[in-house]
């Protein structure tokens, strides 16, 4: 299990460059297809955690679906530069759904 | 009777009991996956929830001192200063087993090993505000990665509870009661098919029982008419 793997961020420029500086593998992005295709990439190669912006996310839910119920890559959405547009936390609200057949919380 | 068709047998009947007894521990089994799963569920997301909002707030405020930063230098410059990272992160990734849902758990290294050099760029051609912004970045990532961890988690188990509670459903609701009904509809026509055999020996020994009767009453007639006859 000492197999290491990468940690991923996709979104626009201004939103990815700052991750750089950490030492992520930043992949800046300005299509919902171009993004598409790097998460499938991502996902194919050691990619364990995909940090993509909501921006991006919003376009593109048949991607987070496809790799929703796979061990890896987790996709994260981050608020990309111009605010959050609170898909993250709907998306917690489905999963509570989907557990639990209705809106508990 | 949900139309399935059974043999009523015996050796049918032996086999439905023992297979509502099979479905009737997996369902409590199941049952008690289920609750667990959902006690564990609740907790990480109350857990994500809070993060989440604690991360998102965080990262604007990342976002705003970037901003600041790019305003206060040209996007070239800004560019090549963050060309190249000095710092490289390593994750490795372990697995968990809560109630037979693997849930991963990340742990990361960093290259360098103090966190004040992290900054890929030289001080002289930089604003002060990509350090703080690259700092505060940089804390933000450690939230951010448990975050990964546990949503990712609180997702895998909404799907292993979604699982599990159709077949608890599936169990209690289909194939017990079927299976029920089944054992219910042997047993009747077992004991109909005894009761039958009874009432038919019985209805035999009074058939035979009636013929001795009468074989019985022709030869005490045989016998009383020779008797008559020997005495005249």
């Amino acid at each position: 299990m000492a197999k290491t793997y990468q940690i991923a961020v996709v979104g626009d420029w201004e939103s990815v460059m700052g991750f750089r500086a950490l030492g992520l593998s930043t992949y800046p992005v300005t299509s919902v297809d171009e993004a598409k295709k790097t998460i499938h990439d991502l996902a194919k190669a050691d990619c364990a955690v995909i940090y993509l912006t909501e921006q991006l996310a919003k376009d593109m839910p048949d991607v987070l679906e496809r790799y929703k119920d796979d061990l890896r890559p987790a996709i994260i959405l981050i608020p990309g530069r111009e605010g959050s547009l609170g898909i993250g936390r709907d998306n917690i609200q489905r999963a509570i759904e989907r557990a639990v057949g209705a809106d508990i919380l | 009777m949900a139309n399935i068709t059974v043999n009523p047998t015996r050796m049918e009947l032996t086999r439905l009991k023992g297979k509502l007894r099979t479905a009737q521990r997996g369902h409590k089994l199941l049952k008690d996956k289920r609750d667990e799963l959902m006690k564990q569920f609740l907790d990480t997301v109350r857990e994500v929830r809070a993060l989440r909002a604690e991360v998102e707030e965080e990262l604007m405020t990342v976002h705003k001192s970037f901003t600041v930063a790019s305003a206060l230098m040209s996007s070239e410059a800004m560019e090549q200063a963050l060309l190249y990272p000095k710092q490289s992160v390593e994750l490795t990734m372990t697995m968990k087993n809560i109630m037979s849902v693997n849930v991963p758990i990340y742990d990361f290294q960093t290259k360098t090993k103090s966190d004040a050099d992290i900054y890929p760029y030289g001080f002289a051609a930089t604003s002060g505000e990509l350090d703080t912004a690259v700092d505060a970045l940089g804390k933000v990532f450690q939230k951010m990665l448990k975050l990964a961890q546990i949503e990712k988690s609180a997702q895998l188990m909404a799907e292993e509870i979604e699982k599990t509670r159709r077949r608890v459903n599936a169990l209690e609701y289909v194939m017990i009661p079927n299976t029920q009904e089944a054992i219910r509809y042997i047993t009747m026509k077992l004991d109909e098919n005894d009761r039958a055999t009874t009432t038919r020996l019985m209805k035999v020994k009074d058939m035979l029982l009636k013929e001795a009767i009468e074989e019985q009453r022709a030869r005490d007639e045989a016998a009383m008419s020779r008797f008559t006859a020997q005495e005249t």
